[in-house]
Order: C-alpha cells, then structure tokens, then sequence
C-alpha cells in the first residue's frame, strides 16, 4: 500500500492527522497535507489509510 | 400565465422530535431521494437526500457557493440588495480559484497542530466559567453560563476581537440567523456589525501585531504587497459568526442528549478516548447547520442519475444525509461507537468547516470537565419543555436550565 497526496487538492481540515499522526501531518504555512509514511505497515495503519482516504473533504488522497 | 412547477416539500422543514430530523427526510430519500422542493424565497430548487450524492454534490466543481446568483437556493426570504456597497463575499461565498488563495491564507491558523496549542487555554476558560456556575444559583440556566461565553471567547481571542463587546455581536448574529426577523432587521444586524468589525479592522491596521489572527493576516497581506481590508472584515465577519453560534449549540445539545443517554454517558467518563468518537455521533445526530451545503449547478451535472442542468439551485440535506441508513446502521439511534466520522456536519468538499477543529477540542474539553466536575448535574426542567431553537437556520437550544 502506497499514499499518494495531492496537495493542489488538499483544504487543510487536518482530518487525516486526526486520524493517524504517524502517517500524516499538515504544513504550518498553508495547513496542506504532509504524509509522513507513505507505505503504511500493519493492519492498524493501513486501515487508517484507507479511513483518512475516505474522509478526506478534498478528496486528496488516494491509495495505490 | 406560468407552470407552477411540481414540488414535493417546501423547505425548510420542522424537526418533529428535537433529537430527530424531520420525519419527511425518510419518506424523500426512500420515495424520490433527488426531488425539486420549494423555499422560503418563492424559488424552486434541487434536494438531495442520500449521503453519497451530497459528497458528490459538494466535492464536484460545478456547483457554486456564489450567494450572488440570483439561483442560489435561500432559505429565509430574498434579502435586500445594497446598492451603495456592493456585498463583498467572504469564504462561504467565494469559488476556486479565488476561494482556494484565500482559504489557503487562513488555514494554518487552524491546524490540529494549532488547535492542540489552545487547549490549555480553553481548558482555563472552561474550568473558570464551571467555577461561576458552581458558585451561581441553581437552577442555572447553561446556554448563557457556559455554552455561549466559552467558545466566544476563544474565538475573541484567537481573533483578535474585544469580548467586552459580546452582547452587541451576539445580538447581532442571533438575528441574522433568525428566521423570525424581517429582510430589514436582517440587513440592519448585518450592517452593523460589518459597521463594528471595519472600525475594529482599521484601528488593528494602524497597529498591527502578531498577537492575533487578524493582526497576522495583516502583516501577512502588508509583507505581500497585496492588503485587503474588505477582504479582512469579511473573514473576521465570517469567524466571529461561525465560532460561537455553532459550538455554543453543540454543548448544549450534546449535554442535554448525553444526560438523556446515562449508558452513553457512563462510557465516556470510564475512558476519556471515547469522548470524540461521542463528539462525532453528535454532530452527525444533530447537523446543526444544514443550509450551510447549498449550492447553485454551473454546468449540466448528473448526480444520483439524475441530471441537475446549469442554473438549478441545489440544497445537500446533510441531516437527512447524515441519517442514511446506507450511511449509517440504524441511523437513528445514538450510539457513540458506531464510528461517525464520515459524517457531513461541517460539509464536504473544498468549503469544509474552517474550524472544525477548534470545535472538537472546545466540545472535548467541555464535556469532559463538565461531567468531571459536576457529576450530579441533570436537567431542571422536563426534555419536552426545552426551548429548541426551531426559528434559527442554526439549529440549538435557547436556554438549557440545569441543577445538581
């Protein structure tokens, strides 16, 4: 499993850091997504990339 | 002579029961779950029921949020143009790309990050008005000695507004939201706290510091050679509007549903982690502002197989959406570990709630220091007695009297 972010999408709602801060992280500047593992590892991370993907607002995230 | 056009509801509709959404949200998403209702305004628009199509609905990028357009669904009659000053449209307003440069601007001041950085001050402001309450008469009523003053006051402060100001900008926002009220007292709160808020924008201008967001963005705008201060009045306008009327309705709903709810209640005291998953099933029970994910179609747009044609008015039911069985197992029971967060509450899409956030950690610490602290407080008079807020576009609770 592979995060893939598009920033150009991204709102800043930070709800992927709430869902997983050992994945993710937003920018100080602009408040944009920063993904801190791109391959999650685990069934307990990987579903949480999966949940971040689905409630993302901006639909900015995707797996592959 | 014209058609009148077959509609199926005139919104906005009554919730029946004060914890449910109106029970013709079922009936719509079950029989014609994309359906042309009637409004207020005399217009005609579309209604989308089902969850998936109002995350389509707000994710697509031919939907409007322009208030402009003279199509945009409104739910309270039309309101008066004004011909000397052109409406300069703040965030809800604006559409990408303008919309995207300036969210952009303010979004770093409501991180989860920067959000985290408050709470010891939130949990100050709430422990500091739990101390007045408990030192007050009883009955009390909670709307007024904690709901309101506390996320008032930090968005006052994190904004840069004085609080001492607060029964003015009160009163004004509890009557825009009114659906009581006239065009012209509308216009007349509006003007005059966009009155208040351009002095206040003008002095911070002359004396601008890092201490506060306003100040920020000026010194922001000021290093880009790009200032605005109608852009400004707008935002703070926007901020100081949505910070309190929203949060202040959620602890006051959540309060009255969790003591109604002992078994829920007892979860959350046994295990703190439980307390935003709760927050979450609240929000979706509830969907406080649903007028906020209407939009205007720019483009011929199938939604749900149903094809919504350039100009037509769209109105995302978010409470019948965040009540869809295909959502949500029985959607209409309370439960706060079914997982909610896929909810639309604070929307979806490029205009999700800007401060989202800053309202999970007002109403985490609120309810858990409220519940801590006074574990015998109960509702002072019976449920079906409460004010619920059925003539605001915000739904709520006028008062809440509570004793222990």
């Amino acid at each position: 499993m592979k995060i893939i972010a598009d920033t150009g999408k991204c709102v800043g709602a930070g709800q992927c850091v709430l869902t997983d801060p050992d994945l993710f992280d937003q920018s100080e500047d602009d408040g944009t997504v920063i993904v801190l593992n791109a391959e999650p590892k685990g069934a307990e991370a990987e579903e949480n990339a999966r949940t971040a993907v689905h409630i993302c607002p901006g639909q900015a995230l995707s797996l592959a | 002579m014209t058609d009148v056009e077959e509609t199926t509801a005139t919104l906005p509709l009554e919730r029946k029961c004060p914890f449910s959404p109106p029970p013709e949200y079922e009936k719509l998403r079950a029989e014609s779950p994309i359906s042309r209702v009637g409004l207020p305004s005399g217009q005609t628009a579309w209604a989308l029921t089902r969850l998936e199509d109002i995350r389509e609905m707000l994710s697509s990028p031919h939907f409007s949020s322009d208030r402009q357009n003279p199509s945009f669904p409104m739910m309270v009659a039309r309101q008066i143009r004004r011909e000397d000053k052109p409406f300069r449209p703040s965030l809800i307003a604006m559409d990408p790309p303008e919309h995207s440069r300036a969210r952009r601007d303010v979004v770093g001041e409501f991180t989860v990050k920067r959000m985290k950085a408050l709470q010891p001050r939130i949990q100050q402001i709430v422990d500091e008005h739990i101390d007045a309450l408990l030192a007050g008469p009883r009955p009390a009523d909670l709307v007024q000695a904690l709901s309101l003053p506390v996320p008032s006051l930090v968005i006052c402060e994190l904004l840069g507004v004085p609080y001492a100001d607060h029964d003015f900008f009160q009163a004004c926002s509890s009557k825009m939201l009114s659906r009581e009220v006239t065009a012209e007292e509308r216009m007349t709160a509006f003007e005059r706290l966009e009155h208040y808020l351009d002095e206040l924008v003008t002095k911070k201008e002359a004396d601008a510091t890092e201490d506060d967001l306003l100040g920020r963005q000026i010194l922001k705008q000021r290093e880009a050679g790009e200032e605005d201060h109608d852009e400004l009045v707008g935002l703070a306008f926007l901020l100081l509007i949505a910070g309190h009327e929203t949060t202040a309705n959620m602890i006051s709903l959540g309060t009255v549903t969790l003591l109604e709810n002992p078994d829920q209640l007892a979860k959350i005291k046994a295990d703190p982690d439980k307390t935003l998953p709760a927050i979450e099933e609240l929000l979706r029970i509830f969907t406080i502002a649903e007028i906020a994910t209407s939009r205007v179609a720019t483009a011929d747009v199938e939604i749900g197989g149903t094809l919504i044609r350039a100009g037509e008015g769209v109105v995302g039911l978010s409470n019948a959406g965040n009540h869809d069985p295909d959502g949500f197992e029985n959607p209409d029971t309370f439960d706060i570990e079914r997982g909610a967060r896929h909810h639309v509450a604070f929307g979806f899409g490029v205009h999700q709630c800007l401060g989202q956030n800053l309202a999970r950690m007002e109403l985490q610490i609120v309810f858990d220091t409220l519940f801590k602290r006074i574990p015998g407080i109960r509702i002072a008079v019976p449920v079906d007695e409460l004010p619920f807020k059925h003539d605001s576009s915000i739904y709520g609770l006028h008062a809440l009297p509570v004793t222990w």
